[in-house]
């Protein structure tokens, strides 16, 4: 009985971060272009180039 | 488009973010693959001044912020076509935005129901456990507390699309399917209550919430399904708008888009252009090119007073009109329109559908009451016959009536607007499953709209590319249609056009001609044997060419045609167009039955007999001649590039170069109207079984929530099989 007091509070806690994070996921957008999301993850395109390029664009606006 | 982007007025699909920035919405055209995306949002990305761009996969479109200091909204248009996709701005209808927030509320409440459920589950186990076991009434009404708290606020925010639409009928003192099912939920969280409060062993609250989410998730499919039509619909709209050239304060020609134009607008329409809005000729003489809208390819002269039509083609002269209609000013509306309809006219089987399903709420809570009361009689407690009640209230599914024939309805529209086919009339799926004849016009129909070079795989590549990147400067309609081969899109300098007689200019030091044939310095040649072409000459110093042109049958007209016969539809093809060019159309598909030269009235009468021998006929045009002959038939379609009070009259419109669409149509309507009859016995053997059972008590709430469920979900899953395009006869 004991062991409840903090087990039921613990269950209720992570399934209202649950709940938190598919609202967060909602209001950013995830939801909006769901084929795009699949067909994005097979873009081959590297990591530094993307950095390089935001590099670029910084420059250019300042 | 890159005329567009030099010196148009494009101010009215821009719109200004809260940092300032300028952004614009763009439905781009051949986006296929991740790598589109990739290459879309870094080319515009490197583009200086642009802030951020985002493509839709999804809905075929980009977003684009930019820094109006630095670029303008046409320089952005380029810079797409630079990297190689046309893109068109568009507004997007207000309707959409509303139906993206209706769809982020139906997935919060989901979320929350699906939190809720879980959670309550997971209490609900355990009292299940411990009441076979040594729990003790403390723990058991301690968790059944819980559930409570987490129940109660969780269904009055998850239950709210119920809610509010129950109320909504019975305010108009009628019922619908929400009505029982609030009932059910209501009553079923109010009996937890009490029997949570009288220290009893069961409690429900499990049953209301699982019910709750697995009834969002068939809302929430059918939703996307709506909103994934309406963006297809509204892409078409942008594709379709073009421009016009407008005479502003000073007589100044200014280019704007088709959709800015008002009636009393006045527009110049020069040799070679197309007529962008219906108007009168105010001066000018010309020829108009009406092949679109009466069938009729010899061009017909026109001058001051008469009038012409949106979508001709303006031949010789320059004009000036002044504009009576809007045409595509409303397109984004009309669009709209013809989605509202298709969604919302109701077939025969779906309007069977909702007799039933209004028939439904008073019939199940008579067999609520009647359960109760009758287990009250037999002498079970209160308790027990309320349940019993409950448990029959629940199990009653009305989803396969009014959920999942609406959702094969919808369903196939998604797989025929995949096709390329949009649907005008909600019942025109229906109609269509049931044609056994269909009826062709010619012209624009089982041929292209636009003419093209038929001989250019003869002739010398570099002089093919020479002669087309001169006709670039040409607005001539041959020119035009020559000049799509041109690979290099740039017109040569100095290139000067002699109205009537072509287009010449000087290439590598040798002068070059384009046009008739006395122009070019040749003898006339009298025409070949194919009265369909018709022939441009090109000569540069020793090379002379002549190129035909001619309207080209569909790419896979003779297959489409062949499938047709094979699936055993009769045939027919209807001109307008004279008998010397429907032969060899009718020959090359092996149609026996064709007439040419034929008036409206001509063709409507054909129809006519047709339906008096019983055949249920499928009309396929796109002239204003036969606007009355697609009313006429069972169903029509007609193809986009048809005159819109065509495109208005037809049951549905398919775009594309292709006629595969029309196939598609007949076999996608034929597959959907399999399902909903489908579904439709689904719904009522599920109902005949599973009613009795609870009735004679040996089901809980909870076996309710969960049999309802799911047969909701089995119907709407069976109504996802409506997207195979392929039905029994491939």
């Amino acid at each position: 009985m004991n062991v409840l007091v903090y087990l039921v509070p613990m269950a209720l806690a992570l399934g209202l971060a649950g709940l938190a994070a598919f609202l967060w996921s909602l209001r950013n957008g995830q939801y909006d272009d769901l084929d795009g999301a699949a067909v994005r993850v097979l873009d081959d395109e590297d990591v530094l180039k993307n950095s390089d390029n935001a590099n670029e664009r910084v420059a250019s606006h300042s | 488009m890159t005329r567009l982007a030099q010196s148009t007025d494009l101010s009215m699909f821009v719109t200004h973010n809260a940092s300032g920035h300028a952004h614009m919405d763009l439905a781009v055209e051949g986006v296929g693959c991740a790598s589109c995306i990739r290459k879309i949002e870094n080319g515009l990305k490197k583009t200086p001044g642009v802030v951020d761009a985002r493509v839709n996969f999804t809905d075929r479109r980009v977003a684009v912020d930019w820094n109006d200091d630095t670029l303008t909204a046409g320089e952005v248009i380029e810079a797409l076509e630079h990297i190689g996709y046309e893109a068109h701005p568009f507004q997007p209808a207000r309707v959409e935005s509303e139906e993206t927030k209706q769809a982020r509320w139906l997935l919060r409440c989901l979320g929350l129901a699906g939190f809720a459920a879980m959670n309550i589950m997971l209490l609900s186990v355990s009292v299940w456990s411990g009441n076979v076991s040594d729990m003790t009434q403390e723990t058991r009404d301690f968790f059944h507390w819980l559930s409570a708290l987490i129940a109660l606020p969780a269904a009055a925010y998850a239950g709210q699309p119920f809610f509010q639409s129950a109320l909504r009928a019975l305010r108009t003192r009628q019922v619908n399917m929400d009505v029982p099912i609030s009932i059910g939920v209501v009553l079923a969280l109010g009996m937890s209550l009490v029997e949570t409060a009288t220290h009893a062993e069961h409690a429900y609250f499990d049953s209301a919430l699982m019910l709750l989410f697995f009834l969002l998730c068939g809302r929430y499919l059918d939703h996307a399904m709506q909103r994934r039509t309406r963006a297809v619909a509204g892409n078409l709209a942008a594709l379709k708008a073009d421009t016009a050239h407008r005479f502003g304060e000073n007589q100044e020609i200014v280019l704007v888009p088709a959709a800015a134009l008002r009636p009393g607008d006045r527009l110049l329409v020069r040799p070679g252009e197309r007529v962008p809005a219906d108007g009168v000729v105010v001066s000018g003489t010309s020829d108009i090119d009406e092949s679109l809208v009466t069938g009729e390819t010899h061009p017909r002269p026109v001058s001051a007073g008469a009038t012409i039509y949106a979508g001709s083609v303006n031949f010789s002269g320059a004009l000036t009109v002044r504009v009576t209609a809007a045409g595509t000013g409303t397109l984004i509306d009309e669009v709209q329109r013809l989605l509202d309809k298709a969604l919302e006219t109701k077939s025969r089987i779906v309007r069977l559908a909702d007799r039933a399903a209004r028939l439904y709420a008073p019939v199940v809570h008579t067999a609520a009451a009647v359960t109760a009361i009758g287990w009250l009689v037999a002498g079970a407690s209160l308790h027990d016959a309320i349940i019993t009640g409950i448990a029959v209230l629940i199990i009653t599914c009305p989803c396969a009536l009014a959920l999942a024939i609406p959702a094969v309805q919808v369903v196939a529209s998604g797989a025929l607007f995949r096709s390329g086919v949009i649907i005008n009339a909600g019942d025109a799926i229906e109609r269509l499953a049931a044609v056994d004849t269909v009826v062709f016009d010619k012209t624009g129909t089982l041929t292209l709209p636009d003419m093209r070079v038929e001989n250019a795989a003869d002739v010398d590549p570099a002089v093919l590319e020479n002669a087309a990147r001169l006709a670039l400067s040409s607005r001539h309609p041959l020119a035009v249609a020559l000049a799509h081969e041109a690979r290099q899109r740039v017109p040569f300098e100095g290139a000067v056009e002699e109205t009537g007689k072509g287009v010449r200019a000087i290439i590598d030091g040798v002068e070059a001609h384009l046009g008739s044939a006395t122009f070019c310095g040749r003898p006339a040649v009298s025409a070949s044997g194919d009265t369909e072409s018709s022939v441009i000459f090109y000569s540069r110093g020793d090379t002379a060419v002549a190129f035909s042109i001619r309207q080209r049958l569909r790419p896979d007209a003779v297959a489409v045609v062949e499938s047709f016969r094979a699936r055993g539809l009769a045939l027919h093809i209807l001109s307008g167009d004279r008998q010397t060019t429907v032969a060899p159309v009718a020959k090359a598909l092996g149609v026996a039955s064709w007439q040419g030269g034929l008036k409206p009235a001509d063709k409507i009468a054909f129809i006519e007999a047709l339906k008096s021998l019983g055949c249920n006929v499928l009309m396929v045009g796109d002239g204003l001649n036969d606007a009355p002959a697609l009313a006429a038939a069972h169903v029509s379609l007609s193809p986009i590039s048809a005159a819109d009070i065509t495109q208005a009259q037809a049951d549905g419109v398919f775009l594309g170069e292709r006629l595969a669409p029309v196939l598609d149509a007949v076999s996608v309507s034929r597959r959907a109207r399999g399902l909903m009859l489908q579904n439709l016995w689904l719904a009522v053997i599920y109902n005949v079984i599973a009613v009795p059972i609870a009735m004679a008590g040996f089901v809980t709430p909870l076996i309710a929530a969960a049999a309802m469920s799911g047969s909701s979900i089995l119907v709407t899953v069976n109504a996802l099989r409506a997207r195979k395009r392929k039905d029994a006869a491939s």
